[in-house]
């Protein structure tokens, strides 16, 4: 370690202003600081004497995903050897799955990185580590059997026109993660929806066992059947879908594994649970409501089957709870929580085309948070004018 | 009852004016900087639309439409005035735009003066033709359905435009890149808002 320090404290002059490479000192400050934690303090009259910067922040929001991560990894194994009807063993599912998923996040990262790191450059700003938590999401929010150019393009559109043209890490309007995932789903509808992309293999369908149906659990209750079936069609239990070895994209399944991030999200401050709860109990008002006016299976469906099926507890717990596109205000964050809850149970029911409505109810409440925070706070400035006069009076 | 309801959904969600059709973007732009005054020209919108939908309903009804003048006597039962739906609708809604252009400036001078020039341009604003245009298109059964048309898309361009003037507010001290702030940036919002309603499509009502 102090081998590196060493090395790093040497190749300094060259990167400070009036250096050889002074073009380069963002790139360099990124790399320090990733390595070290920095022996800068602040100069001004404002101190926050607090350690926890924008690198640790990320990094505990990528540390609440890896268990949805390592279950996604199991998960894509399991689902791979059910269709091709083979025994394997724990380790074998985990390999194959490691292998399949580990390119997926190599592109998301190698992509997104270069591209923050060249903006950097040219603007000359330092390096955001926003992208640190985006590089991760976007693997985790895809199909396993998703093409990696498209990765790399949607990755690119994200982090250019979803993030960068604002001004970078804090500026922008929209998830970056879950606009790389709509432009993806709407681009190439082929590859990120039906049932055959959910699982390692289906596509090209070499191998796989005669009759085995590869559609989501969302997908089968679009069509009306809410008895769910795994892909050999044995019935699944609603403690399955809770534990998640069921098909969907990589990271979403398990609520389980969703659940332990969601913890240490709420345990470190990192993660509103303000918005978590609130979106859940959206979701599950709007389920109930759903469930009065039933006419068909899908609106019968169980509430409470609705908050453990599909991306919905992801999204809840790692989209919504994005600070930079969440409403700012912590009355705002009620309001935004619980409709993306109502609309992400509305589209998901309503809407044939889109079974997986979380993505898009998220994508539309960042859009409205701003609208929210504003009426949030013009109601407490009216509301403070008010008692101000009564006391004056 | 429901086919009201049904008409009124799909009109500020579905087939929103601005994220579905990309209707009345100048207004759109150009008055989107503070929520404000984005509410009052959306309130505007929405009583032009509310009232020019219906009224030009009855005029396509019972004046322009083949046939459409039977009513005063059967002899001009092959009379076609439709060639006409254009200057008629126009006229209509510049007159109603008048009206509410007195009324603004009346009751509140300073949303007037904040709204400037594009107060009066409602009149060429695509939304509010488009509406008319719409309506014939579509055929709508009865003058309620006509009116809960109009308020519906009046509802839409609101919720577009208060929503933009928010975001547009929030990223006031951001650090854009020159070339794209100002307008730039806010064809790129409004492109990112039309994903994000691209939700419900596709949602039959």
């Amino acid at each position: 370690m102090s081998a590196l320090r060493r090395f790093v404290d040497k190749i300094k002059p060259h990167f400070v202003k009036g250096g050889r490479f002074s073009m380069f000192q963002s790139t360099f400050e990124g790399f320090e600081t990733f390595l070290f934690v920095p022996d800068t303090v602040t100069s001004g009259s404002v101190h926050i004497r607090d350690g926890n910067d924008m690198k640790r922040t990320m990094i505990m929001v990528v540390l609440a995903l890896i268990p949805a991560l390592l279950f996604g990894i199991w998960n894509t194994g399991y689902q791979h050897f059910l269709a091709v009807g083979q025994e394997a063993g724990f380790w074998q599912m985990v390999w194959f799955g490691f292998l399949k998923v580990l390119p997926i996040i190599i592109v998301s990262y190698v992509v997104g990185l270069g591209i923050e790191f060249t903006f950097a450059q040219i603007r000359g700003h330092e390096i955001n580590e926003g992208f640190l938590v985006t590089g991760m999401l976007i693997p985790l929010v895809v199909p396993v059997d998703v093409p990696l150019w498209m990765v790399a393009l949607a990755t690119a559109f994200a982090v250019i026109i979803g993030k960068e043209v604002f001004g970078g890490t804090g500026m922008n309007i929209l998830n970056p993660a879950l606009t790389a995932r709509a432009f993806l789903f709407f681009a190439y509808p082929g590859d990120m929806s039906g049932d055959k992309v959910w699982i390692e293999g289906l596509k090209n369908g070499e191998g796989i066992v005669d009759g085995f149906s590869g559609a989501t659990l969302l997908g089968q209750a679009a069509q009306n059947q809410t008895t769910f079936l795994n892909g050999i069609g044995e019935p699944i239990t609603p403690f399955q879908m809770f534990l998640g070895n069921i098909p969907g994209s990589i990271g979403e399944t398990s609520t389980l594994a969703i659940l332990l991030g969601a913890f240490l999200l709420i345990y470190t401050g990192v993660g509103s649970w303000k918005i978590i709860l609130s979106v859940f109990a959206g979701g599950a008002l709007m389920g109930w409501i759903l469930n009065i006016f039933a006419v068909n299976e899908f609106m019968a469906l169980p509430f409470w089957q609705h908050l453990i099926l599909g991306g919905f507890a992801f999204g809840a717990v790692f989209m919504a709870t994005d600070p930079v596109t969440a409403a700012q205000t912590e009355r705002g964050k009620w309001i935004y929580g619980f409709l993306i809850g109502v609309l992400a149970i509305l589209i998901r029911v309503l809407n044939p085309a889109y079974p997986e409505g979380v993505m898009l109810a998220i994508l539309f409440m960042n859009v409205f948070s701003p609208l929210i925070d504003h009426y949030v706070i013009e109601a407490n400035i009216r509301k403070r004018l008010k008692r101000a006069k009564v006391q004056a009076n | 009852m429901e086919n009201l309801v049904n008409i009124f959904v799909k009109s500020i969600f579905i087939e929103n004016m601005i994220f579905a059709y990309f209707l009345g973007m100048c207004s759109y732009l150009a008055v989107s900087k503070t929520v404000k005054t984005s509410m009052g020209l959306g309130i505007a919108v929405i009583f032009v639309l509310g009232f020019t939908v219906p009224l030009n309903f009855l005029i396509e009804n019972y004046v322009l439409k083949e046939g459409a003048l039977e009513w005063i006597s059967p002899s001009l039962a092959d009379v076609d005035l439709s060639f006409l739906s254009f200057i008629m609708f126009i006229a209509v809604i510049a007159s109603m735009v008048q009206l509410v252009e007195m009324v603004i400036e009346k009751f509140t001078p300073a949303l007037y003066n904040s709204l400037g020039i594009f107060l009066p341009l409602i009149a060429v604003n695509c939304a509010i033709l488009g509406g008319s245009l719409f309506m014939q298109e579509r055929e709508y059964a009865n003058i309620a359905e006509a009116a809960v048309f109009g308020l519906g898309s009046g509802v839409g361009w609101l919720l577009a435009i208060v929503g933009i003037a928010a975001i547009r507010e929030k990223i006031r001290y951001s650090n854009i890149p020159a070339p794209l702030r100002g307008l730039g940036i806010t064809f790129i919002i409004t492109g990112l808002m039309g994903i994000a309603f691209m939700s419900f499509m596709g949602i039959s009502l």
